[in-house]
């Protein structure tokens, strides 16, 4: 097989694996915020977002990664995408910034504190939201004529882009949740293992809705999950979801088993994930914009792969070491010190 | 630019302009900071000597802030191409895309994960892991300069590609990578970060011992910030003029702009050197305008009587508007040269004992202290509206770069909601900045925290009286392996 048939599928691959990264890592702190109302009282929220201080900006470079991945490999796509969902993106970058910018001045702030904690809170609702509106529209697929979005400045607008909006607002706060019980103790655990359970119950019905709503979409979606015997070796892939919440939905309760419902979710967003690309694959564009029509010549994407298999599994050493520096519970009265 | 209409294109330039505005100043000054903060626990862990951790401590401070506003309004900036300028993105994707995700693979990941345990990790990891720690933060601002620089240059001076059907292909990325001006334009702009940073660090100590506070920090930054900006300054002035002939080899109608050089003089006679003029576009000339015979020569030619290229030269429609350029050039050279002025005299001052008791030296580096990021924006004013009407120079105009489907209304939605979005978040992240300089380095000074508790001594910004507390811990700190 020639360079320009494999390289685009080994860069999907990647930029799927970026955004993974992002939706689990990232995921758990805007799930930090989406929470945050539910924090008791000040302190409570300080030890929520002491979970996350020093690693939240770390999380939210696989975006970066993702953006700029996709226009080294695909520009065609990035050019498309952006362009098209231009107000969900913009709600997303704004609501990345109140969200970013708290984590510093919420601590700074003295009389603002209330302001950059009703910040870091709309911040990652609303950052999440917007992912689940491009997600869903993404999925949904873009209408395109002679190379040019068809849709309009409000062509990501639909019913399935508002569900998907939706349920990853409870996807990450479920994430965040499972993180509060695998590193705090005491009351905000408490209140992380209060709020799992019913989370986890609202994202599997989401997660039922979208799969339900998936195959209607779009026929070739239909066709991959229901032709030619395919449904028999994918239909795995839902019965371990509800294996998996079903596991979780224990876990959240068990005192003493603080790690359990963290990974669980994580493999609940690794399962969903995969059933979401799975159908995209082989567009990067749906429903026409194959992979292998977006993509970059090889000598742009051969350049920065070159670079990512030396580079990638530096970065994967030393984010694991910082998470270890870190490694433990966070306790509530005095942060890091 | 398309007169006065609110076109999706001059509302996305407007954009593009305004948030890399505010953006670039955060990564130039942190650039500067991570750098100093690397010297500062360099000279604390080989002397010991408190003070050195309590500026280190201090300073981190500062840079958390500014790293913070840098991060966030870098993400807009890697998600703008897509939205506003999706040809230039479709079209140049496949030699840029490349340069940016090296700039994420060698930079922005080992800046943020190494970042959290420069803050947060002052106790949980041994002291060289933490100075590693602060070195490799600033290694990386280094590696980001070089990839982001790279782009930029490119787009300036493009080699080393092939067009097909239109797109951008690469050929040779070491040409594409060591374009023309990228050496120029990369010491130039790491020598302006340094810089910047360095009057910032002269500015804030000299006007502590006006005040006659934190005198002892005051001083020995301030010896730090002269001696700094007397090696520095003179190497940028060197570095600008060499950057300044490339421009003129490889950018003639940005130089002409710059030099706001309409026609060509009569033979023999050399180029003046405009100090003052008011560029008349329409009219092809300067208005009140007072030059210096031959001096344009011999700066930009290093000759008697070398001419350069006029604007003129080339038709009206290739012509970057050249009141904002040549002003801005003026701005950057004036103020480079009032830095000059102040750190030779501050050097004099200094050799003759009296640099701390000068008022006016002291009140000088407090005026200056911006001038380091107003020359590096007004340089990069004469950079990026120099190459206009061209996006990449010569081969794709701004015009045609912009996204061909989106609304003048959504860009204008977007324009408006960005514009209040930074007036709340850099207005905030500056009042607190500026709350943390005038509370100043204080002795036992506490390592940052992400926040937590009721320690609210930790808490640079709600210290108060509870300075005994703060030096509890410092007293544990310090026994800490």
């Amino acid at each position: 097989m020639s360079l320009d048939i494999v390289l685009p599928v080994i860069w999907f691959g990647v930029i799927g694996f970026g955004v993974l990264m992002y939706v689990l890592l990232d995921g758990f702190v805007l799930g930090l915020g989406i929470l945050a109302p539910f924090a008791e009282d000040e302190h409570q929220l300080d030890h929520m977002m002491n979970t996350a201080a020093p690693i939240w900006d770390g999380n939210e470079t696989w975006l970066v990664l993702g953006g700029a991945g996709l226009l080294a490999a695909f520009p065609k796509a990035y050019a498309l995408i952006l362009s098209a969902l231009y107000l969900p993106v913009l709600l997303m970058l704004i609501a990345l910034i109140f969200r970013g910018v708290a984590f510093e001045f919420r601590f700074k702030a003295t009389r603002a504190k209330r302001f950059w904690g009703a910040a870091f809170a709309l911040g990652s609702i609303f950052a999440a939201f917007a992912q689940g509106v491009i997600l869903g529209a993404l999925v949904e697929g873009m209408p395109l004529q002679g190379g040019k979005y068809l849709g309009g400045a409000f062509g990501w607008f639909s019913p399935f882009s508002m569900l998907t909006g939706i349920a990853v607002v409870f996807g990450y706060a479920l994430l965040g949740s499972c993180w509060l019980i695998l590193k705090t103790e005491g009351a905000t655990q408490k209140t992380a293992r209060t709020l799992t359970r019913p989370l986890v119950l609202v994202v599997v019905a989401f997660m039922g809705l979208v799969s339900a709503w998936l195959p209607f979409l779009d026929s070739r979606i239909m066709a991959r999950w229901f032709e030619g015997g395919n449904f028999w070796w994918l239909s795995p892939v839902p019965l371990l979801v509800l294996v998996n919440a079903f596991a979780l939905w224990r876990a959240a309760m068990r005192e003493g088993r603080d790690t359990a419902p963290f990974v669980l979710t994580l493999c609940f967003f690794v399962l969903g994930f995969a059933g979401l690309v799975l159908g995209i694959w082989p567009n990067i564009v749906p429903p026409a914009l194959s992979i292998w029509e977006a993509a970059s010549p090889p000598s742009s994407q051969g350049f920065v792969l070159v670079g990512l298999v030396v580079l990638l599994p530096a970065i994967l050493g030393y984010t694991y070491w910082s998470y270890s520096v870190f490694k433990g519970k966070v306790a509530t009265d005095s942060g890091y010190h | 630019m398309d007169g006065l209409v609110l076109s999706p294109l001059l509302l996305s330039r407007i954009q593009f302009g305004f948030v890399i505005s505010f953006h670039i100043l955060f990564p130039a000054f942190t650039i500067g900071l991570a750098h100093w903060l690397a010297f500062l626990e360099w000279r604390w862990l080989r002397t010991r000597d408190a003070m050195w951790r309590d500026l280190y401590m201090f300073w981190v401070k500062i840079f958390a802030i500014s790293f913070g506003m840098g991060v966030v309004s870098g993400i807009v900036m890697s998600f703008q191409f897509g939205t506003n300028w999706a040809v230039l993105s479709e079209r140049a994707g496949s030699i840029l895309g490349p340069l940016l995700s090296y700039e994420v693979l060698t930079a922005f990941f080992l800046e943020a994960s190494f970042l959290g345990v420069m803050l947060f990790g002052w106790k949980k990891v041994s002291p060289r892991m933490h100075f590693l720690a602060t070195c490799l933060v600033a290694l990386g601002t280094l590696f980001s300069t070089f990839w982001i620089l790279s782009a930029n240059s490119w787009m300036q001076t493009p080699q080393g590609y092939t067009i097909v059907n239109g797109m951008f292909e690469p050929a040779s990325w070491w040409r594409i990578v060591f374009n023309p001006s990228f050496p120029y334009r990369l010491a130039h702009m790491v020598l302006a970060a340094f810089i910047t940073t360095c009057f910032v660090i002269g500015g804030v100590s000299a006007w502590y011992l006006r005040r006659g506070v934190h005198v002892g920090p005051g001083k020995r930054m301030l010896k730090l910030a002269v001696a700094f900006a007397a090696i520095a300054v003179p190497l940028q002035i060197l570095a600008g003029d060499l950057h300044g002939l490339n421009v003129g080899k490889h950018q003639p109608v940005k130089l002409a702009a710059i030099e706001g050089h309409w026609h060509d003089e009569e033979p023999g006679k050399g180029m003046p050197l405009v100090v003052f003029a008011l560029p008349n576009q329409k009219a092809e000339r300067n208005d009140y305008e007072i030059a210096i015979p031959r001096l344009g020569s011999v700066v930009l030619t290093h000759s008697w009587d070398g001419t350069v290229q006029p604007l003129t030269a080339v038709p009206a429609d290739e012509r970057p508007p050249v009141a904002p350029v040549f002003w801005a050039f003026r701005v950057m050279v004036g103020l480079g040269v009032l830095m000059l002025l102040l750190t030779l005299a501050s050097l004099w001052a200094w050799w003759r004992g009296w640099l701390f008791e000068s008022k006016v030296l002291l009140q000088g580096w407090r005026l200056l202290s911006p001038a380091g990021f107003i020359a590096l924006l007004s340089g990069w004013y004469v950079v990026e509206i120099g190459r206009q009407p061209y996006v990449i120079y010569g081969l794709l105009r701004t015009s045609d770069a912009v996204s061909p489907n989106i609304a003048a209304a959504a860009v204008l939605a977007s324009l408006i909601t960005y514009a209040l979005a930074y007036a709340i978040i850099f207005g905030a992240g500056i009042w607190y900045l500026l709350k943390l300089i005038r509370r100043g380095p204080l002795p036992h000074e506490p390592a940052p925290e992400p926040g937590g508790g009721d320690k609210t001594a930790a808490r640079p910004l709600s210290v108060g009286g509870d300075e005994s507390d703060a030096g509890n811990r410092n007293a544990t700190a310090e026994s800490a392996p």
